[in-house]
């Protein structure tokens, strides 16, 4: 048997190169389901539709938890003093500047609603703690004002807001 | 380099399967006539320890999960069950519990053992990286496992741990829901958890092995860090190091019992005898011990993707060692200044265990930050910069003139 020299590209090196990309192609398609099915099956994806919140039990100052989707919702039923406090601080100031006028609806200014989970690591802060008025999450020490801001503590942002609309002055529908 | 095989069978039946398969003279070369140093210490005796607490895992392990239960519902219940109803299931659980914090102070000795002895260096960087993969499978199989007793630190934990990725820039937060299988910690992550957590101990078994085979072709590092010259210089592992494994692991073995027997919950958090509720963070949240030490570096920097950046670089940095060390002499008995650094570092490690079980405020926030800054000079400047400054001392002529003072 004679070896046949390597050194000019012959028909057989574009077979070995055209099994190898199909093969490749193939072992990548394969991972697709595998990777996908760890991702939120449709029960859990049902189960995250919209909710309807009834506000009026809700007094002056009172914090309510309720749940969407598996994360805690926090509505706040601010006092004018606690608007006050949001509204007077210099927004520049703050580590993730946002006023308080575009964390509320428009008319609404009494209501934040507000995602309950740390921006940090997603613990839930608590209520009506620390120096803001606002929370406090004890796993590592991050602080928020009344408008649900980061002020102190190593989480980066401000408490996220979920989406949702006031379907009637004492309703609001979340998701 | 393995031992020169003389195993020769007795039996007719053994010489037949010997010819098919060569097993006996395989396992008499590698741990019969396997040559090892002379001076060998005990700290030497905990690779053997950590291959005991891996079984002790998988037995204990396979157990258990014949009267556990992944489902949110179902997991702690069936965990007091196990406590409660099972035939010794008290017992097996104590055992896979502390189990895992011996098998972390058995590989945290095992690892302060090959930084001190220099045995990560030429010829055994694989060695050496082979371990660290060990370890990080070990870090994760623990936490997983944590997870399934679906207590309130065990929820906490997942919820913060998952966390961790939600720092990646751009695509952090797909990957946390990807990882839950949900919007929050839920069924579907507590279902993984379980797969996993039967899984990967028998990687880390997989992986046990090529350490050891690494081991076996590097041949083992030793107090002196300087290679056997002679047959003077090694005795065969049977009797020798296998009596040795073998009474310090009845020593570490009674550690183990005390631990078991006495004080079970010692090592664990009250809090994870409340049932997990996403709706209540407790007041404060801990991880178990063996993660303390980097629990405390991520809270000591206050910028979230730069905390968990310091965190894993805190364990892949050990990867790099091999060459972060410049010194060409291993061990740290001839390097007076390598040790004094060495020791300093320990205390950083034992230090930021403390401060990480400590609420971050005040004092405790500067000094995280303090030995962490040590943590990682330790390895990023003082490693390279002393093999150039350093002065060692004399190394002896061969193992055996250190152990038996040089005669001439």
């Amino acid at each position: 048997m004679t070896t046949v020299s390597s050194a000019e590209h012959t028909r057989r090196d574009f077979l070995y190169i055209a099994t190898g990309a199909v093969g490749a192609v193939g072992a990548a398609a394969a991972l697709v389901p595998l990777i996908a099915q760890m991702n939120p099956d449709a029960s859990t994806i049902a189960a995250g539709a919209p909710i309807e919140v009834d506000l009026a039990p809700v007094t002056d100052g009172q914090i309510i938890k309720v749940f969407w989707r598996s994360k805690p919702i926090f509505i706040f039923h601010r006092t004018q003093k606690e608007i006050e406090e949001a509204r007077k601080v210099d927004v520049a100031s703050l580590p993730d500047p946002e006023p308080d006028s575009e964390r509320v609806k428009q008319g609404h200014d009494q209501w934040l609603v507000v995602i309950g989970i740390c921006t940090h690591l997603g613990c839930i802060p608590l209520a009506h703690q620390g120096e803001y008025d606002g929370w406090f999450c004890p796993c590592h020490g991050s602080q928020y004002d009344t408008s649900g801001r980061i002020r102190k503590g190593p989480a980066p942002r401000n408490l996220a807001l979920p989406p949702y609309k006031f379907v009637s002055d004492t309703k609001i529908q979340i998701g | 380099m393995s031992g020169h095989s003389t195993y020769q069978p007795q039996s007719r039946f053994l010489q037949w399967f010997e010819k098919r398969l060569p097993l006996g003279s395989l396992i008499h070369s590698s741990f019969v006539a396997y040559p090892t140093p002379r001076n060998l210490n005990y700290l030497w005796t905990f690779g053997a320890i950590l291959t005991f607490m891996l079984a002790v895992q998988i037995v204990t392990g396979v157990v258990l999960a014949m009267h556990y239960t992944p489902n949110v519902d179902l997991a702690f219940k069936s965990v007091e069950g196990i406590m409660r109803d099972v035939n010794f299931g008290w017992l097996l659980r104590y055992l896979h519990a502390n189990g895992a914090s011996m098998f972390f102070l058995a590989v945290y000795i095992h690892m302060f053992r090959g930084i001190y002895y220099g045995s990560y260096k030429e010829p055994r960087e694989v060695l050496w990286i082979l371990g660290v993969i060990i370890y990080l499978l070990m870090m994760a199989t623990g936490f997983m496992g944590y997870v399934l007793v679906w207590g309130q630190m065990s929820f906490w934990a997942a919820t913060v741990i998952t966390n961790l990725f939600s720092a990646i820039p751009g695509v952090g937060d797909a990957i946390v829901t990807w990882l839950w299988g949900g919007y929050a910690v839920g069924n579907p992550t507590l279902n993984r958890f379980y797969s996993l957590h039967y899984l990967l101990p028998f990687v880390i078994a997989g992986v046990v092995v090529l350490h050891i085979w690494a081991l076996h072709v590097a041949g083992q590092n030793n107090p002196t860090g300087i290679e056997p010259k002679s047959e003077k210089d090694t005795v065969a592992f049977t009797p020798y190091a296998t009596i040795k494994d073998a009474f310090f692991m009845g020593v570490f073995c009674i550690v183990f019992a005390w631990f078991v027997f006495y004080i079970p919950n010692f090592l664990g958090h009250a809090d994870n005898y409340i049932p997990a509720n996403p709706a209540v963070t407790p007041s404060e949240i801990v991880p178990e011990w063996y993660y303390l030490p980097f629990y405390a570096i991520l809270r000591s920097i206050p910028d979230k993707l730069m905390g968990v950046i310091a965190l894993f670089a805190s364990i892949v940095v050990l990867a790099f060692i091999p060459w972060l060390d410049t010194s060409r002499v291993r061990s740290a008995r001839y390097r007076p200044l390598f040790r004094q650094f060495f020791w300093l570092w320990v205390i950083a490690c034992i230090g930021l265990g403390w401060l990480g079980s400590k609420q971050p405020e005040g004092i405790y926030v500067i000094l995280s930050r303090i030995f962490t800054v040590y943590y990682f000079a330790f390895f990023l400047i003082i490693m390279p910069l002393l093999g150039i400054f350093e002065k060692t001392k004399p190394l002896p002529n061969s193992i055996s003139d250190s152990v038996l003072g040089a005669k001439a």
